[in-house]
């Protein structure tokens, strides 16, 4: 199969999932990616080199099983850029490609010398992407940042609570994969404009940004309507009020933390639900309207979790699928990843090969494109794997020169 | 919208500017709409007699429920023109086929087989013209033994995993899924990525093809340690109040302030400098003396250096990491959540304030970085603030170029467009 970004090089200073994430999709599209790493630090740039999980006893900065997902089908060389001789490697490196990629604090590739208006000297349609918390403007473009403390600044982890609880937050970095999605964005816009325009350009991406756009209907309504989401009841975010649906939510099922989600879109739903439920209360004429059910959300939903305890959690969402009523269990990983035919069907975990670790499982992408599909089969590169590789197709260098420039530091 | 974020930035086009999208108008890919009608994409969204649905999404420009009214509706249907077309009869279907023979992209999150049941599917579209791009979102993709569940945001969030990730350390307590109808965002982002690879792929080979997005395998890949715990490892993440879930329950890093909210102490200081500006910090707001372990502070700034795989054997160490977290939530207890953030980010350490969307919007770091934008309402004869740029790109610009379409707004002038009116 023919690939889609099999004519682009990038020069690729990203490290955790935020910025390794974007890199993955565009190598898994076919996109030559070659992480630059720092041998001195033993590639710790990116703290999760050495971080579990891990298949096995194996420890080091070769095993990081997060480090391996986010950097499938790219290559890995060593520069010490302490090094005159590293950084004019570099500059030949990016001469030779078409974007330059990182998510280090603000400054840090200025401070090495490659600010974007070197970049841009050494290539004049270079495309640069950075991408740091707070980005590279305005008052907090100094602090540091991590995905939790993005979602916290950005209005999503005070968006996800139960009323009267402290917030629940993302028990996740929500916003180091939707960071990554968006600077894999940015990137494919920049290309799509140099394609039309021939201009390459500076992106500047913050995460925090990112962030507050996912929240935008609460902002409007405080921006139009003058309503904070910091009031009474609020947030209630297992229920919908916009759009309007109860009942709504995540109700126990049978067993040990098993939970189904229901959502009743419609009086229709509602019906079909309690003609399910079958019991005196549900056929209470007040809860036939959207308006009824509101007014008695809490009480409905008390019932709604004494009925649903009763029964397993995908038995019970098959049948009330099958009454038309969207419904689906709350999956654990080994249900989703191992027992969900779907995920299975969609070919959603590849196992690719790494060179130490061996073959592993990684997220996959949830699309497929029908002519030029994702491909991911190499695992993450070992530190400085691929130096001999890429500086001896990129530059013309000899295993002879490759192994002096190892001695000397420089690699 | 204000220099800052774009700043050097050119007036002018948008990077997608020159292109047509069609857009089937449904919650489920309206936020990918917005995100290619914001760069310049020409975006067409096409509604039934009555318009969608989320037109009745609330909430409403003063609380008055109209099809025009809603600001879930503002909010996704920016930059784009808004045309009424009946599908389900013939000459309504025939008019979608003339303007789609001039767009580049069609998005749309039809259930499977709808569309080629009305014969305006992919092989349909495309005949004569393999440039076209046609992407599908639908809750579990077009093929595979659940593609006809029924969905909502609540749904793919719970069966794809985000769900299962978020909550509450009681665990009598249900799972939580954030608010946004973050489940449609992740599709959404995942299709605007697909559809960008494909019209670069397009730019070069002229070759156009078919996308198809699953929402639930999508919010399958977005759960972090969630997913790779398991895949590599069989490690079953468990839910914690206010932080990362684990298959090992971690310390609280979530702290109720003076003022009654709430802040993310982050991690706490591993390096002797991050002691040393930790105790500056205790200093300068006067409570070291309040604070007994104030001296394990200084242990720890005067170390060489702090190795964490001894904590738990060297008693001293594990004292002095101790004491890092404890200082942070005596200092959290002391001051409001806003004066914690700012004092321990100005003393290099990486916390956030647990900031509500009007908040964060209404904060001078993004006022500063130019993220509110004004929208002008002709009819209102008025602007609005508006959520702006997820990037700030120099060249090629994000930029609302006008407010979601009334219903029908544009149909009389995209129909006089493709010679149909």
């Amino acid at each position: 199969m023919p690939t889609a970004l099999g004519h682009l090089r990038i020069c690729d200073f990203t490290g955790q999932l935020a910025g390794a994430g974007a890199t993955k999709w565009l190598a898994a599209f076919g996109a030559e990616v070659i992480r630059i790493e720092d041998p001195v630090t033993m590639g710790l740039w990116d703290i999760l080199r050495p971080m579990p999980p891990f298949v096995d006893e194996r420890r080091g900065v070769d095993f990081g099983g997060g480090f391996n997902n986010h950097n499938v089908e790219k290559y890995g060389i060593t520069l010490n850029l302490r090094t005159e001789r590293a950084r004019e490697i570099l500059a030949e490196i990016v001469k030779r490609s078409d974007v330059v990629s990182e998510n280090f604090a603000k400054g840090v590739l200025e401070r090495w010398g490659f600010g974007y208006e070197r970049l841009r000297q050494l290539k004049p349609d270079i495309i640069y992407v950075s991408n740091c918390g707070f980005g590279h403007v305005g008052p907090y473009s100094d602090w540091k940042t991590w995905g939790p403390i993005v979602q916290a600044v950005s209005g999503l982890t005070f968006s996800s609570a139960l009323p009267g609880q402290p917030p629940a937050g993302w028990g996740y970095s929500y916003m180091d994969h939707t960071g990554g999605m968006t600077m894999a964005i940015a990137i494919l816009l920049a290309l799509l404009h140099r394609q039309r325009t021939g201009e390459g350009q500076w992106v500047d991406m913050a995460c925090t940004d990112a962030g507050l756009t996912l929240t935008g209907t609460a902002v409007l309504d405080w921006t139009v309507n003058g309503r904070p989401s910091r009031r009474e009841g609020s947030p209630d975010s297992n229920h919908s009020e916009h759009p309007a649906m109860a009942p709504h939510g995540i109700y126990p099922a049978r067993g040990e933390d098993d939970w189904i989600a229901i959502a009743c879109r419609s009086d229709a739903d509602w019906s079909a639900l309690a003609t399910n439920i079958g019991a005196e209360w549900a056929r209470d004429a007040r809860l036939a309207t959207l308006a009824g059910r509101f007014a008695a959300q809490a009480a409905l939903d008390a019932r709604l979790a004494a009925w649903t305890r009763g029964f397993e959690k995908y038995a019970l969402a098959r049948e009330l699928q099958a009454a038309g009523v969207p419904a689906a269990a709350v999956a654990k990983p080994e249900e989703r990843i191992d027992q969900d035919p779907s995920t299975l069907a969609f070919g959603l975990w590849p196992t690719v090969k790494h060179s130490k670790i061996g073959n592993v499982r990684v997220d996959g992408l949830p699309v497929h494109l029908s002519k030029t599909d994702w491909k991911m089969e190499r695992g993450a590169p070992c530190l400085g794997e691929h130096t001999e590789l890429v500086l001896g197709k990129l530059l013309g260098m000899s295993p002879d020169d490759v192994a002096k420039l190892r001695a000397e530091g420089v690699v | 919208m204000s220099a800052a974020a774009n700043r050097g930035a050119q007036p002018g086009e948008g990077a997608l500017s020159g292109l047509r999208v069609v857009e089937l108008a449904s919650e489920k890919c309206a936020w990918a709409g917005k995100l290619l009608a914001d760069m310049g994409a020409d975006v067409i969204l096409v509604e039934p007699p009555g318009g969608d649905a989320a037109r009745n999404y609330g909430p409403f420009l003063g609380d008055q429920p109209g099809a025009d009214r809603s600001l879930y509706w503002w909010h996704h249907h920016t930059s784009k023109r808004g045309i009424v077309l009946d599908l389900t009869a013939e000459p309504g279907r025939a008019r979608l086929r003339k303007l789609i023979a001039g767009a580049d992209v069609v998005l749309e999150a039809e259930a499977p087989g709808a569309l080629a049941a009305l014969g305006l599917d992919y092989p349909d579209l495309s005949r004569g013209k393999p440039g076209l791009i046609h992407c599908s979102i639908t809750p579990f993709g077009r093929s595979g033994p659940r593609k006809d569940e029924l969905a909502t945001d609540l749904t793919v969030l719970a069966a794809g995993g985000p769900a299962w990730m978020n909550g509450y350390d009681d665990h009598s307590l249900p799972p939580v899924r954030g608010l946004g109808n973050q489940g449609w965002a992740m599709g959404c982002h995942y299709a605007v990525m697909s559809i960008l690879t494909a019209l670069v792929h397009r730019g070069v080979s002229g070759e156009g093809q078919h996308i198809d997005v699953s929402m639930h395998a999508a919010a399958n890949v977005t759960t972090e340690v969630g997913s790779y715990g398991w895949l590599v490892a069989k490690q079953t993440a468990q839910r914690q109040t206010g932080r990362h879930a684990g298959s090992q329950p971690t310390m609280p890093s979530q702290m109720k302030c003076a003022d009654g909210r709430y802040v993310n102490t982050g991690v706490p200081p591993r390096k002797p400098a991050e002691f040393a500006k930790l105790l500056a910090w205790l200093r300068s707001l006067g409570l070291e003396e309040r604070f007994p372990e104030a001296v394990l502070l200084r242990l720890g700034a005067e170390r060489q250096t702090i190795d964490l795989s001894k904590i738990g054997q060297d008693a001293e160490l594990t004292a002095i990491f101790g004491a890092g977290r404890e200082a942070m939530n005596f200092i959290a207890s002391q001051i409001s959540a806003y004066d914690f953030f700012l004092g321990a980010q100005r003393a290099g350490l990486a916390v956030g304030a647990i900031l509500s969307p009007e908040e964060a919007f209404e904060d001078e770091h993004f006022k500063a970085r130019g993220f509110q934008v004004e929208v002008h309402h002709p009819e209102h004869g008025r602007s609005f603030r508006y959520p702006g740029a997820p990037y700030a790109m120099q060249r090629g610009a994000w930029r609302i170029s006008r407010r979601a379409p009334r219903l029908g707004e544009h149909t009389e002038e995209v129909m006089r467009e493709i010679g149909e009116a």
